[in-house]
C-alpha cells in the first residue's frame, strides 16, 4: 500500500481554476443551490417574490459577467475541461439574454384566471378534489424557478464543454429539469404528462447514444480531451470503426437535442404539450446551447475527420428544413406549427454547421441569437390568446384576430415574418448569412433546397397573417388576455430584437465575426 | 484476459438495450433499456481505460453513475406520475398529442 501512496504524492498536480472565466456558469449555478434553499427555508406568501429576485439576479449577474470576460481570461480553464473563447462568451451571452426575456414570460400571472402557467401540484392526481381544493386556494409551485436555473447553468456548460465527459454532464444537466418543467402545465395536464415522458424517454436514449459515441471516441483516441482527439484523427490512421462509430452515435445524441430529422419526432409533442412559457424557453435556449455543443465538436474534435460527417450532414440539414416546412403545413395547431418551423430552423442551422468555415460559425452564432429571440416572443405571444378553457391552439380560432386585436396580431405578424425569413427581420439576415457561408463551402445544393423550403415555408407563415387579418371571427373566438407588465417587456423586448438584427444587423454580425475561432 | 471480449460484451449489452427501448411497451423497461445501455457505456469505457493505460475512463464510469441515478430521481417521478391518473405504464396508451 505504501508504495501506491508515494508516487500518487508526488506526481499529483492540482489543475488550475481559472474561477473568473468560469463565474457566470458558477453564479447560476449557486443561484439555483440558492432557490432549493429558499424553497426549504422562506414561507410560502415570500418565496415567489424571492425566487424571482434570486433568478433575475443570478441570470442578470452571469450576463454582466460573461459581458465584462477581459480578454486575458479566456482560454482553456479547468483542467481543459471547458473552453471560455468566443464562440463560448456569445452563445452564453446569447442564452442568458433569451433565458432572461423567457423568464420574465415563465413569471407572468395575470393571463390565467387561477395563477401562472404551472399546476399547483405537479403531484397531485388530474381531476382530483385535492387538485381543485389546491387551485382554489391559489397555490403555486415555485420550485419551478430552481429548475429552470438548473437547466441555464447546464446550458451555458454544454456550449463551454471541451472534453467528452463534460459535454454529457452538461447535456444532462440541462435535460433533466427540462423533462420535469415540460409536465407541470396547469391546463390539459394529461398533455403536459404525456410530453413530459415522451421528451425524458426519448432525450434519455439519445444521450445514451452520445454515452456510448463518446466510450468509442474514448478508445479511438485514449483521451476525452476535444484536442486529442483533434489530433487522434489527424495522426492515428485504422481503427476507422472506432472512428465512424464514435463520430455517428455522438451526432445522433446531438441531433436529436436539435431536433433535425430524422430524430425529430418529439419536438411537436413536446412542444405542444408542455406549458407554453416552457416551450418557448426550451425552443430558443436548447436550441442555442445543443448548437453550441454540436458546432464544437464537429469543428474541434471531429473537425479532422469532415470529410466524413459533411457529406451526411449536408444531407441531414436538407432533409431537416423540407420535412420540417411540409409537417408544418399540413398542422393546425399553432404551438405544433411552431414546432415544425423550428424543426425547419434547425435544418437552416444545419448549413451554417456544415458549412465547416469561420463564416460558417458566426452566421450560426448570429441565427441562434435572431431566432432564439423571435421564438420567445412568438410563444408569449400564444399564451396571450385563450378560450374558455385555456389556450386556443387550433389555428381557425385565430380567425380574425387582426380585427378583435390588431397589436397582437401585428407583432405576431412580424414574428412570423421574421421566421419566415422576410428582409428587414432578422429572419432574413441570419438566412442570409448561413445560405451565404453554405454557397461557399460548395453547398449548392443544400442551399438549393433550403431555399425551396423558404418558399414553402412562406406559405404556412403567410396563412396565418391571412387567417389573422383577412378572415371573419368565428362563433366561438377566443379572448385575447391583456398581461402584465413581465409579458409586455418580453414581448417588446422580441420586437425591438427582431427589428433591429434586421434593419442595423451590423453590430451584432461583426460581434459574431469576432468571437469566432474555437480555442482547443 | 483479451479486453475485445469485454468490448464485444458492451456492444451486445447496448444493442439488448437500444432494441428495447424499441420493442417493449412498458416505460418502465423501456427505461431500464435505457439504463442498460448507460451500463453499456460504462463498461466500454473502463475497458478502454484498461487499454489506453489512463484513468480517465474509469472516472467516467462513476459520473455516469451519479448521472443514472439522478435520471432515475426525475424519470419515475413522470412515469409513476402518468401511471397514478391512467392506471398503466404502456408508451403506447398515452396519444394525445395528434394534428
Amino acid at each position: 500500500m505504501v508504495h501506491l501512496a508515494v508516487p500518487l504524492a508526488e506526481t499529483l498536480t492540482f489543475p488550475s481554476f481559472q474561477y473568473r472565466a468560469m463565474a457566470p456558469i458558477l453564479v447560476v449555478l449557486g443561484a439555483a443551490v440558492l432557490g432549493v434553499l429558499v424553497e426549504a427555508l422562506v414561507p410560502q406568501g415570500a418565496r415567489r417574490a424571492v425566487q424571482l429576485a434570486v433568478t433575475l439576479g443570478g441570470l442578470g449577474a452571469a450576463l454582466a459577467l460573461v459581458v465584462a470576460t477581459p480578454a486575458s481570461e479566456q482560454g482553456m480553464v479547468a483542467a481543459g475541461a471547458l473552453a471560455v473563447d468566443g464562440p463560448t462568451l456569445f452563445l452564453q451571452m446569447t442564452i442568458l439574454v433569451v433565458a432572461i426575456v423567457a423568464m420574465l414570460v415563465v413569471a407572468e400571472r395575470r393571463v390565467d384566471p387561477s395563477g401562472d402557467a404551472f399546476a399547483p401540484r405537479a403531484a397531485a392526481l388530474v381531476g382530483s378534489t385535492e387538485e381543485q381544493e389546491q387551485t382554489r386556494l391559489g397555490w403555486t409551485q415555485t420550485e419551478v424557478w430552481p429548475l429552470f436555473l438548473f437547466a441555464v447553468s447546464g446550458m451555458l456548460l454544454f456550449v463551454a464543454a471541451s472534453d467528452l465527459l463534460m459535454l454529457f454532464i452538461a447535456l444532462e444537466v440541462m435535460s433533466l429539469p427540462l423533462y420535469l418543467l415540460a409536465g407541470m402545465a396547469r391546463r390539459r395536464r394529461l398533455l403536459s404528462q404525456e410530453a413530459a415522458m415522451k421528451y425524458f424517454l426519448l432525450g434519455s436514449f439519445a444521450s445514451a447514444f452520445l454515452l456510448y459515441g463518446s466510450a468509442m471516441l474514448f478508445g479511438f483516441a485514449g483521451s476525452l480531451d476535444f484536442a486529442v482527439i483533434a489530433d487522434a484523427f489527424r495522426d492515428k490512421p485504422g481503427q476507422l470503426g472506432l472512428q465512424l462509430l464514435g463520430l455517428g452515435l455522438v451526432s445522433v445524441g446531438l441531433l436529436f437535442k436539435i431536433a433535425a430529422v430524422p430524430f425529430h419526432m418529439w419536438a411537436p409533442d413536446v412542444y405542444q404539450g408542455s406549458p407554453t412559457p416552457i416551450a418557448g424557453f426550451m425552443a430558443a435556449t436548447v436550441k442555442v446551447a445543443a448548437f453550441g455543443a454540436l458546432l464544437r465538436v464537429m469543428y474541434v474534435a471531429l473537425g479532422g475527420a469532415a470529410w466524413e460527417w459533411q457529406p451526411a450532414f449536408w444531407v441531414i440539414a436538407s432533409i431537416t428544413m423540407l420535412v420540417g416546412v411540409v409537417l408544418a403545413v399540413t398542422s393546425s395547431d399553432i404551438k405544433r406549427m411552431l414546432a415544425y418551423s423550428s424543426i425547419a430552423h434547425a435544418g437552416f442551422l444545419l448549413l451554417g454547421v456544415v458549412a465547416f468555415s469561420t463564416a460558417g460559425l458566426s452566421a450560426t452564432m448570429f441565427y441562434l441569437l435572431a431566432y432564439g429571440l423571435t421564438t420567445v416572443g412568438a410563444f408569449a405571444i400564444v399564451m396571450l390568446v385563450r378560450g374558455p378553457s385555456g389556450e386556443a391552439g387550433h389555428l381557425s380560432s385565430w380567425a380574425g384576430l387582426g380585427r378583435t386585436s390588431p397589436l397582437l396580431a401585428g407583432v405576431f405578424a412580424l414574428f412570423l415574418l421574421a421566421l419566415a425569413g422576410i428582409p428587414l427581420t432578422s429572419g432574413f439576415t441570419a438566412k442570409f448569412g448561413v445560405f451565404a457561408a453554405a454557397i461557399e463551402s460548395g453547398g449548392v445544393w443544400a442551399v438549393l433546397a433550403a431555399v425551396l423550403a423558404s418558399a414553402i415555408s412562406a406559405f404556412f407563415y403567410l396563412k396565418v397573417i391571412v387567417l389573422m387579418f383577412f378572415a371573419k371571427p368565428g362563433p366561438d373566438a377566443p379572448a385575447v388576455v391583456v398581461p402584465s407588465l413581465l409579458t409586455s417587456t418580453a414581448i417588446g423586448v422580441a420586437v425591438v430584437a427582431t427589428v433591429v438584427l434586421g434593419v442595423f444587423p451590423q453590430v451584432f454580425l461583426d460581434l459574431a465575426d469576432a468571437s469566432t475561432p474555437f480555442l482547443r | 484476459m483479451n479486453p475485445t471480449n469485454y468490448l464485444v460484451l458492451s456492444a451486445i449489452l447496448f444493442s439488448i438495450g437500444a432494441a428495447g427501448v424499441l420493442v417493449r411497451r412498458n416505460a418502465i423497461v423501456v427505461f431500464m433499456c435505457v439504463e442498460l445501455m448507460l451500463n453499456a457505456s460504462n463498461l466500454a469505457f473502463v475497458t478502454f481505460a484498461r487499454t489506453n493505460g489512463t484513468l480517465d475512463g474509469q472516472v467516467v464510469a462513476f459520473f455516469v453513475m451519479v448521472v443514472a441515478a439522478a435520471e432515475v430521481v426525475v424519470g419515475l417521478a413522470i412515469i409513476v406520475t402518468i401511471f397514478r391518473t391512467r392506471n398503466s405504464a404502456s408508451v403506447d396508451e398515452p396519444n394525445l398529442l395528434r394534428l
